[in-house]
């Protein structure tokens, strides 16, 4: 039976170890997009965000101080067993996101959007988000927690099935090259591309793509996986790096996930996941024990289900 | 390798004067935080600056500290990051004038006029922090918090704070006392290729109303 307080205190430590590790993935992922930037300003904007990743590690501080919106995304075996029903899971959740803000600390960014109140603890109407998935013939729970920043970065747009590929290539190119000037969707980015689904879908999956896989992790469709690299290519063309200057850094990859839409449409979107990529999981397993990691491994092959009938993987 | 120096604060005219673009700084001695909460509040309200804060600094950083109290009174301030800056063109000129602030540190820049026309004029530079989201190592250059200003009425992200700071950086320098900017000479250098990335693309089957298509623009 897994209780209320080891979830909250599996939320607490992944918000703790989001804000401060970057993580391995993306870190490596950095230093190759290193090696093969030419340019000094770039070069050097890049060899300081290795340096600030090590004294955030090193002394157990944020690594940036904009420490996002914290949110979470869970997912519960069929087989999981847990008190308090799911409400308990969401009040364990959020009082580990207000302790978490206040030991961290983390920068309590959540304010009322009209009257910009705030309860100073980065919960409030709505907030911390909570998606939920399912996960056949497993009796854990995975809580991932992630911290993503920016105001820049994201944006959507209403295509057509005329506009074709060429058509998702102009609007990254649009986006990347508006937020990227001045650096200010802070990249080399994580870029996550949602195509498809209705259009909140359509934002859900492109974010997600953006936050919730890993560097180097293609999607298991290899005509989009080709896309993938082909627009990451694309992004990296741009002649532009960190900070807006002169280079070849703007992606460290380039995730895309798909749904089903409306026959006359081709919904997009396009997110960045900046320099400061936070992201950690905790699998809660049936006997109470914890174990953390930061791959989130969201999306299995029942998530991405196809058919009426899901056959197992 | 891009030129590296060292600031004493609060900073002199000829410290100043020496500032290359790209080049590397960091910072000893006082720094405040700045941003639409407290200029709302002097410039628009019309109260007083805290007694004391022309003479102990010159430096305006737009910034919102990760800070959370500690028990023995003082704070405890973690990661430390910039916030964009062009959102504050408004403000700068009566605030240079009222502060006599020489150094503006920031996220992103400001457009190249209001160096020009604001900054320049007043002996003052930008220098813009690098990344952005260095907030450790910036943290690591805040030796103390020596004062807080209306954290209760503004909260922590809009309070003023007053860091003293020991290698406070890297930041590079976005503007000298020409008006000259990096961003926008960068800018420049990366738009010659724009046009070419979309040669070969259709165009789309929808346009839309409102929003710039010359994407040599900055939205800023
Ligand atoms: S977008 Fe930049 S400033 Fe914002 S959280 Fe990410 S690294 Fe920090």
């Amino acid at each position: 039976m897994i209780s209320n307080s080891i979830i909250e205190q599996a939320s607490y430590e992944i918000m703790k170890q989001a804000a401060i590790d970057i993580p391995d993935d993306y870190l490596n992922g950095i230093k190759s997009v290193a090696e093969k930037e030419s340019e000094e300003l770039s070069g050097f904007v890049i060899k300081t965000m290795v340096s600030n990743y090590e004294a955030a590690s090193g002394d157990r501080r944020p690594m940036c101080a904009d420490t996002g919106l914290p949110r979470y995304y869970v997912k519960v075996g069929d087989k999981a067993k847990f008190d308090g029903g799911f409400t308990g899971i969401e009040r364990a959740m959020r009082s580990a996101t207000a302790r978490a803000t206040r030991d961290v600390p983390l920068r309590p960014n959540r304010v009322h959007p009209l009257w910009r109140t705030e309860h100073n603890n980065n919960v409030g109407i709505n907030s911390p988000e909570v998606e939920w998935s399912f996960e056949p013939d497993a009796d854990w729970i995975d809580i991932t927690t992630v911290h993503k920043g920016g105001l820049f970065g994201t944006d959507y747009r209403m295509l057509f099935p005329g506009d074709g590929v060429d058509g998702i290539k102009r609007f990254l190119l649009d986006t990347l090259i508006s937020f990227g000037k001045r650096g200010l969707c802070c990249q080399p980015a994580i870029i996550g591309v949602g195509i498809g689904g209705s259009k909140d879908t359509c934002m859900q999956l492109g974010k997600q793509a953006a936050c919730l896989r890993i560097v180097g992790d293609r999607n298991p469709d290899s005509g989009i996986a080709d896309l993938e690299l082909e627009l990451m290519d694309i992004a990296n063309g741009i002649g532009m790096g960190p900070m807006g200057f002169v280079g070849s850094s703007m992606a460290v990859d380039l995730h895309i996930e798909v749904g089903h839409t409306h026959t006359g449409g081709m919904p997009v979107s396009v997110h960045t996941f900046c320099l400061s990529s936070r992201r950690a999981t905790a699998r809660i397993n049936g006997d109470g024990s914890i174990e953390y990691r930061t791959d989130p491994r969201w999306f299995t092959p029942y998530h991405r289900r196809e058919t009426v009938q899901w056959e197992g993987a | 390798m891009l030129d590296e120096m060292s600031i004493e604060l609060p900073v002199t005219p000829e410290a100043i004067a020496k500032l290359e673009l790209g080049s590397v700084v960091y910072l000893n001695g006082i720094v405040y935080t700045a941003r639409e909460g407290v200029y709302d509040k002097i410039l628009v309200k019309g109260d007083q600056l805290p007694a004391g804060l022309t003479r102990s600094s010159n430096v305006n950083f737009h910034c919102s500290p990760a800070a959370a109290p500690v028990e023995n009174g003082g704070y405890h301030i973690g990661g430390v990051t910039a916030t964009a800056s062009f959102r504050f063109s408004k403000y700068l000129s009566e605030w240079l004038d009222l502060t006599n602030t020489k150094i503006i540190i920031g996220k992103g820049g400001m457009p190249v006029d209001d160096y020009k026309n604001i900054l320049a004029p007043r002996g003052a530079v930008y220098l813009t922090t690098v990344g952005y989201g260095t907030g450790a190592l910036l943290g690591r250059g805040v030796e103390a918090v020596e004062a807080v200003h209306w954290l209760d009425e503004l909260g922590i992200a809009q309070a003023m704070w007053m860091f003293r700071v020991k290698d406070f950086g890297p930041f590079l320098v976005d503007s000298d006392l020409q008006g000259n900017s990096l961003f926008a000479q960068q800018g420049e250098l990366v738009n010659k290729k724009i046009e070419g990335l979309y040669d070969g693309l259709k165009k789309p089957a929808l346009h839309r109303y409102g929003e710039t298509d010359d994407r040599k623009d900055e939205l800023m």
